[in-house]
């Protein structure tokens, strides 16, 4: 293999250049993106940069500082059209094409979008989005609207209410980012929020966007209006695999995988958009989270450059901050999952809970409890008796 | 080899434990704990993986 094409320049696609030179390959690697700049660090969009305590300019990506050593061809301001993968032929937005040798897929997700647009309201994904939701913050809008409380709607809130503004949270769900906690866990978020000051309706969606010029408020599926200057929608992402329609590869909620993410030959694909069987959970995963990207990211690249890999198996984890909570979720639970607080209390906002799941624990969740989400996490790389996980927190079967 | 923390972006949450527990240790108090500033080159690949996923890019290894 002597060149190998990345598209997408974020946290994905720069772990696989990464994972390839580390594992030695000094062949020619072009990068392309369709953002006009080096995409940012995304975690901060939601939480600091929109809080107006970090500067734009700081949420840099971690390879960001060592792009000098990965010894790139970067090109930016040009997006993927379309693929062959069996010739592994790329047409370009500015009318030309490459082939390469090997290929790396790697570009995300964009987010689903509420219909009839209008001025006012945003989705969060690029620094723009941030930069222009903080700059409509800066105006003190008399009430903001977040549409989902999945894990990006819940930090809109929480860094809006920071800011002293009035927030409404609407969720269509029973429980705020029911797709990947269980209840009571939810129940806390929501708690958590109310105590803070957020009006949060769950159960209800969004019927319609009012206003003519620019936004003025959302009517809900109940009826009720809620006037506001602002609407935020985190109703959730889709991959970008548009470019991929016809390429030969099989797309079904992302680009499906082998187990090491082989999407075809010479072909890998890594972060927001890859769907891969995971062995150990018998089931397709496609993983949405930051640490996942980079990890996935740098096996996709080794992969693709050494040939053969075990297969890609680690346990999910992810954190989120929302007010002064950091909360860290590790494994792969469900919302039907058993719930044990096993340290701690949710009252003090300081609590490891263990999920359960027949007779093995499957999952943690800690918040303000750093230590404890780390170390459950390594020990979840391994099948967990409850009995064990219970004593590990030196809390006794009942 | 030398590993620095900055505590000032630190936000303690223990990826660099989960990834060297023999250098990274984040104890009851919430705060990281450097317990070898000058580790071994053994844990070389280990200390260039956590300074890559600290979320906050707050690690600095020196030659
Ligand atoms: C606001 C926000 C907050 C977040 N907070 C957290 C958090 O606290 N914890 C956590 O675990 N995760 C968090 N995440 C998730 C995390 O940032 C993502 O999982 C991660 O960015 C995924 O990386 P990626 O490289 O797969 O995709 P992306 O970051 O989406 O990058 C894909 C890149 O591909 C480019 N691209 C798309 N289509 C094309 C094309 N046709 N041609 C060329 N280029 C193209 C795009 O411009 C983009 O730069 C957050 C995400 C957001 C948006
Ligand atoms: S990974 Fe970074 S932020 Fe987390 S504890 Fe270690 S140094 Fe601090």
């Amino acid at each position: 293999m002597r060149h190998v094409i990345v598209i997408g320049a974020s946290l994905a696609g720069l772990a696989a250049v990464d994972g390839m030179r580390r594992s030695g390959f000094d062949g020619r690697i072009t990068v392309v993106d369709s953002a006009d700049s080096l995409p940012p660090d995304r975690p901060p969009l939601s939480k600091q940069v929109l809080g107006g305590t970090m500067s734009p300019e700081s949420a840099t990506q971690p390879m960001a500082a060592r792009l000098d050593d990965l010894d790139i061809e970067l090109c930016l301001g040009i997006g993927a059209t379309s693929l062959d993968a069996a010739s592994r032929r790329i047409a370009l937005s500015d009318g030309s094409t490459i082939v390469a040798d090997g290929l790396v897929i790697a570009t995300g997700a964009t987010p689903r979008t509420l219909p009839g647009a209008l001025p006012g309201v945003f989705t969060l994904r690029t620094l723009e989005d941030s930069v222009a939701i903080a700059a409509e913050l800066d105006l003190e809008p008399q009430r903001v609207v977040v549409v989902g409380a999945g894990f990006i709607g819940a930090e809109v809130a929480a860094t809006c209410r920071s800011r002293g503004v009035e927030v409404t949270i609407v969720e269509a769900q029973d429980r705020p980012m029911q797709r990947v906690m269980p209840g009571s866990i939810g129940d806390f978020i929501t708690t958590l929020h109310r105590d803070e000051g957020v009006d949060v309706r769950l159960g209800v969606g969004i019927s319609s966007l009012l206003g003519s010029s620019r936004v003025a408020g959302v009517k809900l599926t109940d009826g009720t209006v809620i006037d506001a200057d602002l609407v935020v929608a985190g109703i959730g992402v889709t991959p970008a695999t548009g470019w991929l329609e016809g390429s030969g590869l099989e797309l079904g909620d992302g680009v499906v995988c082998d187990e090491t993410m082989l999407a075809a030959p010479g072909v890998v694909a890594a972060g927001d958009l890859a769907r891969w069987p995971h062995r150990r959970y018998g089931e397709h995963l496609r993983i949405e989270q930051w640490d996942n990207a980079i990890e996935q990211g740098g096996y996709a690249g080794r992969r693709l450059v050494s040939g053969s890999a075990e297969p890609f198996a680690p346990v999910p984890w992810f954190w989120t901050d929302q007010y002064d909570c950091k909360l860290q979720l590790a494994g792969r639970v469900a919302p039907g999952d058993e719930v044990r607080v096993v340290d701690g209390s949710t009252a003090e906002r300081r609590f490891v809970a263990l999920f359960r799941r027949d007779a093995h624990c499957i999952g943690a969740v800690a918040v303000n409890r750093a230590r404890h989400a780390v170390q459950m996490r390594a020990k979840l790389s391994e099948p967990l008796l409850w009995a064990d996980a219970l004593a590990h927190f030196g809390v006794d079967d009942r | 080899m030398r590993i620095t923390v900055d505590y000032d972006l630190c936000e303690s949450n223990a990826i660099c434990m989960a990834i060297l527990p023999e250098v990274f240790e984040v104890r009851e108090d919430d705060l990281l704990y450097i317990l070898d500033e000058f580790p071994p080159e053994e844990y070389r690949s280990k200390l260039e993986e956590a300074v890559r996923r600290c979320p906050k890019q707050a690690l600095t290894l020196e030659d």
